[in-house]
């Protein structure tokens, strides 16, 4: 079985995010990029598998310029066999899934996996994107997958709950939290990473179909007012103002 | 030229996100001088339930009836909703940003040949032909302003990021004609449903009570749980306190929980890390009780309280109870 793992650098989720003056670019200095979370989940559930099943590989695949390297290596620590570089600054959701589903179109993966958002954009649009370009079914918030054969036992959450579903291979996936436990990769990962293949691919021409524009912060809060613990019956009254109660 | 809204069942029963989506689909037609449609698609649903839809401003509703959907088939919704922009000559799609919507909308889009703009937080506006709207971005720590260029474009709209308008209208029905392909129904089979309870969905919930490593352990919870239903809240918790399963992974909010923008956020025991904030500042007003007066979560809450939880929270819960009755 082989998957491919769409990885999305992102800010370290302790980074405080900034702009610059133009409000078009995040402020990188000192700013740590990693794995997009729930892409880890993914990637390390594709591991298991491959690690189950003693065959097949895993390939992850990241659409970026240069500096989105430091992130496939450290996939390929936790123990990911190639990576993939399309050498292009993402412009956009559809882009991005334009250039992953070209590579993978050939490629007959059995399993394209990704997370369920990416924790910049947030926007759950790449990976079902993907399967409809390659016209593969997709699961999104995928909590749990099991392969037997080629039938996928898939469960998701939904509003309210959660569903568990079938479906046979191939198979587009959007993980989250519960399909796997974050991995750190250890010494011998790390070396081994620096000799397996990081190829940089030339993206395909795709047409515009959003443009951002720029990016502001959040408006800030007007300071907070403080309630003395006695005195309960102030927040009963933010309560009943706000409609609550 | 129409607006379609996706007005999203859930077991069958138009619910809040649908009518969050049909308020900000109504508004923005409205502003555009474009008549809206709204589809509704499902298996037998009652006429009195469809029209329910025209509390928030919709006229004309294009009903799709199919045996085969009361499951969530993500495939043959995108289809369905292709068809039925297609049917009103849509050029903007308005869906909420729930679970099923966010599953479907990429392949509508695809499908549609539309640009995608998800989790808009603000009515969109179109300037020189062309949308432009704001969304929320790195995990509500920004805010993105996008611009379409596509001749369509389709927009899911936040949870609780533009509320309910009611504008009462009367509705007429419409059937979506249109049949699925079979190879959609059977890419993926729902073998069962669990529901997490009959309690509140977090993502919908006007009121949020949440609790974090402050409650000491899981026996504590009655009283949160308690606060929470008597202000008809969600319960929700922080990460650690969904790890080591004093609470179920479902309520954990945060930058790898869920993000929730409730109209009121009241965190008990939470120290307001980075990765908690993330998921929930975007909430309207933020109520904070913590012992520890330097806790960074009072940075972002608009009241706080300082004190401890297992003092505050029963005397929060007196008071509640007594101002209801
Ligand atoms: C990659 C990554 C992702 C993360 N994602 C998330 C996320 O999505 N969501 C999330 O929540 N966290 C997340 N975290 C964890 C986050 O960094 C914090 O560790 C976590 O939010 C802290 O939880 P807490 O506030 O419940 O516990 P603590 O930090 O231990 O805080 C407990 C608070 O309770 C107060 N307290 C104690 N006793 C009482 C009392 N009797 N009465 C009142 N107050 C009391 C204390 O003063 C303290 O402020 C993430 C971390 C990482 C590294
Ligand atoms: N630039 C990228 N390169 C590869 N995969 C990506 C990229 N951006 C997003 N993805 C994948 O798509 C998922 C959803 O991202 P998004 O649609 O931005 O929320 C992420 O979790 C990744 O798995």
């Amino acid at each position: 079985m082989n998957s491919l793992i769409c990885i999305s650098s992102v800010p370290d989720t302790t980074t405080k995010i900034t702009f610059d003056a133009s409000g078009k670019e995040l402020n990188k200095a000192g700013v740590q990029f990693v794995i997009n979370p729930y892409d880890e989940f993914a990637l390390v559930r594709a591991l298991e598998f491959k690690e189950k099943l003693n065959t097949g590989k895993v390939v992850v695949i990241s659409v970026g310029e240069a500096d989105v390297d430091q992130v496939l290596r450290k996939a390929l620590a936790i123990g990911a066999d190639e990576a993939v570089r399309i050498d292009a600054a993402p412009r956009d959701a559809r882009f991005v899934a334009e250039q992953i589903a070209a590579y993978a179109e050939d490629k007959n993966f059995d399993l394209i996996m990704g997370g369920k958002e990416s924790i910049d954009f947030n926007g759950s649009e790449v990976m079902g994107m993907v399967a409809a370009l390659l016209g593969l079914p997709f699961v999104s918030f995928a909590t749990r997958l099991e392969i037997n054969g080629r039938i996928a036992e898939i469960r998701r959450e939904i509003d309210g709950g959660a569903e568990v579903l079938e479906g046979s291979l191939p198979l587009v996936l959007g993980a989250q939290k519960g399909m796997a436990e974050w991995r750190i990769p250890n010494m011998r990962g790390i070396m081994a990473a620096r000799t397996k293949p990081l190829t940089v691919v030339k993206p395909v021409e795709a047409k515009n179909y959003t443009e951002s524009i720029k990016f502001d912060l959040p408006p800030a809060k007007a300071g907070c007012k403080y309630i003395d613990p006695k005195n309960v019956q102030e927040v009963v009254k933010v309560l009943q103002e706000k409609g609550v109660i | 030229m129409s607006v379609l809204v996706f007005a999203e069942l859930s077991g069958g029963k138009l619910k809040k996100p649908a009518f969050e989506a049909a308020s900000y689909a109504s508004d923005f037609a409205q502003s555009q001088n474009l008549p809206l449609y709204a589809l509704v698609a499902g298996h037998n649903v009652e006429e009195g339930e469809i029209k329910r839809i025209g509390e928030y401003g919709v006229e004309k509703v294009l009903y799709f009836n199919h045996p085969k959907l009361e499951a969530f088939v993500e495939p043959v919704f995108a289809g369905v909703l292709k068809a039925a922009a297609e049917q009103a000559g849509a050029r903007y799609a308005v869906m909420p940003q729930s679970y099923n919507g966010r599953a479907v909308a990429p392949r509508f889009s695809v499908l549609w040949n539309a640009a995608l703009i998800s989790g808009v937080t603000e009515l969109a506006r179109v300037e020189n032909g062309k949308a432009v709207v704001r969304r929320s971005a790195y995990s509500g720590k920004g805010v993105e302003t996008v611009l379409s260029h596509g001749e369509r474009t389709v927009f899911t709209v936040k949870a609780n990021a533009y509320g309910l308008k009611p504008n009462p209208k009367s509705v007429s029905i419409e059937s979506l004609d249109f049949s699925p392909a079979e190879k959609d129904f059977d890419a993926l089979v729902s073998k069962r449903i669990e529901k997490a309870s009959d309690k509140i969905s977090l993502t919908e919930a006007d009121v949020v009570v949440s609790a974090g490593r402050g409650m000491k352990g899981p026996e504590n919870w009655g009283i949160i749980e308690e606060l929470a239903e008597t202000l008809g809240a969600a319960t929700a918790c922080s990460k650690p306190v969904a790890d080591v399963h004093w609470r179920p992974h479902h309520e954990h909010v945060g930058q790898t929980g869920i993000q929730i923008a409730p109209n009121v956020y009241i965190a008990i025991g939470i120290s307001g890390a980075i990765q908690h904030l993330a998921g929930v500042s975007a909430s309207k007003t933020i109520i904070v009780i913590n012992k520890d007066a330097e806790a960074p979560f009072f940075k972002a809450a608009d009241y706080g309280i300082v004190g401890d939880a297992f003092e505050v929270v029963p005397e929060l819960l007196k008071a509640v109870k007594a101002a209801k009755n």
